[in-house]
């Protein structure tokens, strides 16, 4: 390792110790700064002393309001002076001070002057002060200055006009979009750096003009950009118009490839990374197009510069998540950066290998990194652990070099992060991979045996009392968790029991052992755990409690269904406004809520009509239910199925604003036409909404409820009820009509006329749709809801999409025709995969429990197509299940 | 300072940094508002500091990630010079702007490089930080045109330079730098 070249003798010690600017202070820099107002400026003096402001500003120091102020006018003094070295430092100072607008006057002629000086420093420095300083109105006084300073022939000044340009482009765009043509001369320009900025400036003017951006791209790909940083610039401008484009359908030919491509052989480095980068960025890039791309990647990665091998490896570590085997080539060079100098280095390559070694260098690469792992931090080796989990998941019979691997590191030193993602990784693999399963119990149970972690053990012994009854030899692990409640905190202690009596649930013959161990843990000194070990003793019991053995097994093991949001925004309910009757787990709603609150409930609540309004509602179906059952006509409908989100029925910013919430009922369907009048000057009466539901067959209209009055700007609802065909999801279409008399008001009063007209108002139409009688609710393991389904209940077919735009289309589009919960992210679509597959999770009217895995594929035509496998509580629903995807 | 803008697509730097052999600043300049306040500063420099410390940068440019941000970096005497671009910056972008920084640095301080030289010529630093990046923009990257444009600037007598020429200092200057590149 390198060693700081600082010499440590005492000489140099004290000489450190030596700054210009020891024991400075503001306030007698600020007394200092008074030589700017001098008759007889000392150039130099003056300079030091900025030079003392700009440190303490620099330091962090900040001045008063008074105190800038005062600086700022004593400064402007100084442009009395010739002195360019000063002239330089005043400019310095304006910009840190960033004066207030009407402080800027006093500079500005002193720096309009300066534009036009004949020394070409001025010019261009008074130009980048000015624009950083100015606002719109001065704006315009020197936009002829600017205009020419763009053309300049110095190309200091012209850069300096054309980067205030972009800067400028953020706050006044009208004014600098009139600088085009000078700009776009301004491209042509023989200085690197001019060509640099013109461009830059010529690209954001032109932005939202994809045709213009394309005919730049166009015209300069063809001609000689010097400037290798415009060279880069040009590269991304040309990915964008690519992506913009996409690939030529005919030919399959990539419009500006080849572009890209000969810019690999530019001789800067930056320009040939730019284009490899853009190329490998490309979407749904070939192998073919990635090739010469990967090859001078590859070149950089054993250059003498760290920068260049970072830049390189990191660039082909995102490839490689995407086209794995256009990366082996590099493997050998890979290899020896695992011993690079630069650790970032070294992780990204060992990540890099992890994604496209093939089976039989695993055990190879294993050994590299154990040695590597010793020397890096937390933050590199969880990035590691991330990538063997994935490994092992792809090379699953590896599984015994990796899962030691992970347990070495387990028992090293680490931090919780660290830990956290062994841990996981470990479980992940463990649920995977059936034959790691005994191997990774065992390391778990080691690791909890000295793991300071409250979280991480917990979290291992809920996992213990799932996985170890089932392995073929249970007992061997008994010892570990009867260990924790010996050994740890209450916290552990409690979950150790929990553990324990799953234990003694599932497994017979260690029931009479597990009984003695759970007897002792009565006397245990803490509450919970006490608590937990009598219930259990009292639940596994045969003959003391009437359960039976199943309930038993779904006590213990049986996973909550209710989301945790809504069982806690129920008890606190139930907390405020306690009751006699106990509190009842059933009446929590199911349903996941994605959204917050979307009705909007009007302050100062008037009488509509709705005998007593409901209180400010704490979740939206709560609300929906209460707000129903208050209203006498609907009351026996019987419970709430589901509510809908509001669909909206007018554009935004109408007169009238309407929207409706579907409230399914096992027989009915009631319609809430949530309505807002946006006219001060009416006020709506005897408001209704004519449903013509002759698209919908099944259904008929047996209630309106209509809204008295609809002040302005007061949302309130009126109600269309529909009965159906009992348990049966029928869908149609309804047409809708607002009806309403309308009634003056005379704003300044706020009184309305007496005479009504009558009028009608024209609502867009709206479906019910199979979706809605699905419930959204989630399972926390998918595996374990689906294997406890009985296989007979399950339908599988498959069914042909069609032609698709994507993947993710496509799964999106049956995800929102059942409405059914994605579990467990599957939703998610990696980009470029052709096939996924997707769980989903739901509750049919009727309260049937429906799982769904759906698997996709896509093929080169973009036809998808898609097998559906459905398993639900009863036949009857799963084959109404496939009944809405074959409609749908 | 001037607010920091977005552009997509332009190469940004968004902050250059010069701190002494324990981390403290001897001059930095922000051009993003990553980090708003004074305090946010000092901990980024203390982070980075402390993440680059005891990594060898005094041959080649080094590099590093920390908090979604790539910065290049490198160490002579006891100077620490670091550049910081968004974790999507052209890393090569960011190297050239850090040589160029760096050049003109050396070529001002008569490669007298350390942080008593720097901070006696503060004022010749801050120009040079002026020079290279307005508003996070890159405004220019090669070492010998900056320092030039600083060095027109000390023609005041008195000033560090004022023994020599300009022309004379810079092509002292310059020699310094092909020899030290030669070595």
């Amino acid at each position: 390792m390198a060693q700081p070249l600082v010499k440590k003798d005492d000489d140099r010690d004290e000489e450190a110790d030596y700054s210009p600017f020891l024991g400075i202070e503001k306030g007698a820099v600020l007394q200092e700064a008074r030589v700017f107002n001098d008759p007889q400026l000392d150039a130099r003096r003056c300079s030091q002393v900025i030079t003392k402001l700009l440190y303490l500003l620099n330091q962090g120091e900040t001045f008063t309001k008074v105190e800038a102020t005062e600086v700022f006018f004593a400064v402007t003094k100084l442009f009395q002076s010739r002195d360019i070295g000063l002239r330089r430092m005043v400019y310095l100072m304006i910009k840190e001070l960033s004066p207030s607008a009407d402080e800027v006057i006093i500079v500005t002629s002193s720096l309009m002057k300066d534009m036009n000086s004949r020394t070409d420093m001025y010019r261009a420095n008074a130009i980048r002060v000015l624009c950083r300083i100015t606002d719109g109105t001065l704006l315009t006084q020197i936009e002829r200055y600017l205009k020419q300073a763009i053309v300049d022939k110095n190309p200091v000044v012209a850069s300096a006009a054309l980067v205030s340009g972009i800067h400028l482009l953020q706050t006044t765009p009208e004014i600098v979009k009139r600088w085009s043509n000078e700009v776009q001369e301004a491209v042509q320009s023989r200085a690197a750096l001019v060509q640099f900025h013109a461009l830059a400036l010529l690209h954001q003017i032109r932005q939202n003009d994809r045709l213009a951006v394309s005919k730049l791209v166009t015209s300069l790909t063809k001609g000689t950009v010097r400037s290798p940083l415009a060279q880069c610039l040009l590269i991304r401008y040309t990915s964008q118009v690519i992506r913009e484009t996409g690939v030529n359908s005919q030919t399959g030919d990539r419009p500006f490839y080849d572009y890209l491509e000969s810019c690999l052989r530019h001789k800067a480095e930056m320009v040939i990374f730019e284009a490899a980068k853009a190329i490998t960025e490309l979407s749904n890039v070939t192998t073919r197009e990635l090739t010469p791309a990967i090859t001078v990647l590859q070149l950089f990665l054993s250059s003498s510069k760290p920068v260049l091998r970072f830049a390189a490896v990191r660039t082909l570590n995102k490839v490689a998540m995407t086209h794995p085997m256009a990366v082996t080539n590099c493997n050998i060079d890979m290899e020896s950066l695992i011993s690079d100098q630069n650790r970032s280095i070294a992780t990204l390559a060992i990540t890099t290998l992890l994604k496209t070694g093939n089976e039989s260098s695993v055990d190879r690469l294993m050994k590299q990194i154990t040695n590597f792992m010793s020397d890096i931090a937390d933050e590199f080796k969880i990035v590691v652990v991330e990538a063997i989990r994935s490994l092992c998941l792809k090379f699953p019979l590896k599984y015994r070099s990796l899962m030691n691997f992970l347990s070495n590191i387990l028992r090293e030193e680490g931090g919780f992060e660290y830990k956290k993602a062994i841990v996981d990784s470990i479980v992940i693999l463990i649920r995977d991979i059936p034959d790691a399963k005994e191997s990774g119990l065992l390391h778990l149970c080691e690791f909890i045996e000295d793991c300071e972690f409250t979280y991480l053990s917990t979290q291992i012994l809920h996992f213990l009392g799932n996985e170890g009854p089932k392995t073929s030899d249970p007992s061997k692990y008994i010892r570990y968790i009867y260990n924790r409640v010996i050994l740890e905190n209450a916290t552990v202690r409690a979950s150790a029991v929990s553990t324990l009596a799953k234990f003694g649930a599932l497994v017979d013959s260690l029931k009479p052992r597990i009984f003695i161990l759970l007897r002792r843990c009565l006397f245990d000194n803490d509450d919970e755990v006490r608590d937990r070990a009598t219930l259990y003793l009292n639940c596994l019991d045969d003959g003391s409690v009437t359960e039976t053995d199943k309930d038993v097994k779904e006590f213990l093991f049986g996973s909550l269904d209710i989301p945790l949001t809504n069982i806690e925004t129920s008890l606190k309910n139930y907390a405020q406004d306690p009751t006699e009757e106990p509190f009842d787990i059933n009446s929590v709603t199911k349903e996941v809520k994605s959204q917050p609150l979307v009705e909007k409930k009007a302050p100062g609540k008037k009488p509509t009509g709705l005998g007593a309004p409901p209180p400010a509602p704490t979740s939206a179906s709560d609300a929906y239910e209460r707000l129903l059952s208050s209203i006498p006509e609907f009351a026996n409908f019987g419970k709430l199925f589901k509510s809908s989100a509001p669909v909206e029925l007018t554009e935004a910013e109408t007169e009238y604003a309407v929207n409706v919430v579907k409230h399914i009922f096992d027989r009915h369907v009631v319609f809430q036409y949530n309505c807002t009048n946006t006219i001060p000057e009416q006020l709506l009466e005897n408001v209704t909404v004519i449903v013509d539901a002759s698209e919908a067959e099944e259904f008929s209209e047996v209630g309106v409820k209509p809204l008295k009055s609809l002040p302005y700007d007061t949302p309130a609802q009126t109600f269309v009820a529909f009965e159906k065909p009992e348990g049966v999801p029928a869908a149609g279409k309804f047409s809708n009509t607002l009806r309403f008399s309308v009634k003056e008001v005379d704003t300044s009063t706020g009184e309305a006329e007496d005479d009504g007209v009558e009028d009608e108002y024209q609502l867009e139409d709206f479906e019910v749709v199979a979706a809605d009688y699905i419930l959204k609710v989630g399972v926390s393991n998918f595996r374990n809801a689906w294997e406890s389904m009985d296989p007979d209940t399950e339908r599988i077919d498959e069914y042909g999409l069609g032609p698709r735009e994507s993947l993710v289309e496509a799964v999106n589009a049956v995800i929102s025709l059942l409405g059914m919960q994605p579990c467990e992210g599957t939703e998610a679509v990696p980009t470029n995969s052709r096939s996924h597959t997707c769980l989903l999770s739901g509750v049919y009217i009727g309260n049937v429990k429906v799982l769904v895995r759906l698997s996709f594929g896509i093929d080169g035509s973009k036809e998808v197509a898609m097998k559906l496998a459905v398993r639900s509580d009863d036949v009857n629903v799963s084959e109404a299940v496939h009944e809405i995807v074959a409609s749908g | 300072m001037a607010t920091f803008l977005s552009h997509e697509t332009c190469p940004t730097i968004k902050n250059i940094l010069m701190l002494d052999s324990e981390g403290k600043r001897v001059a930095v300049k922000y051009y993003s508002d990553d980090w708003p306040t004074n305090t946010a500063k000092l901990a980024f420099e203390k982070s980075v500091f402390t993440k680059t410390q005891k990594t060898n940068a005094r041959t080649e440019a080094e590099i590093t990630m920390l908090e979604s941000n790539i910065i290049v970096y490198k160490f002579v005497q006891d100077l620490h010079f670091f550049v910081t671009g968004g974790d999507d910056e052209n890393e090569l972008i960011l190297a050239t702007v850090l040589q160029g920084f760096f050049d003109a640095v050396t070529l001002l301080l008569r490669n007298n490089v350390d942080q008593r030289e720097a901070l006696e010529n503060l004022d010749l630093i801050l120009l040079c930080l002026d020079e290279i990046v307005d508003g996070g923009i890159i405004l220019e990257t090669d070492g010998s045109i900056i320092a030039g444009k600083v060095a027109t600037h000390s023609m005041d007598d008195g000033a560090p330079l004022s023994e020599q020429t300009i022309s004379q200092a810079l092509a002292t200057a310059r020699e310094h730098l092909t020899r030290s590149l030669l070595k």
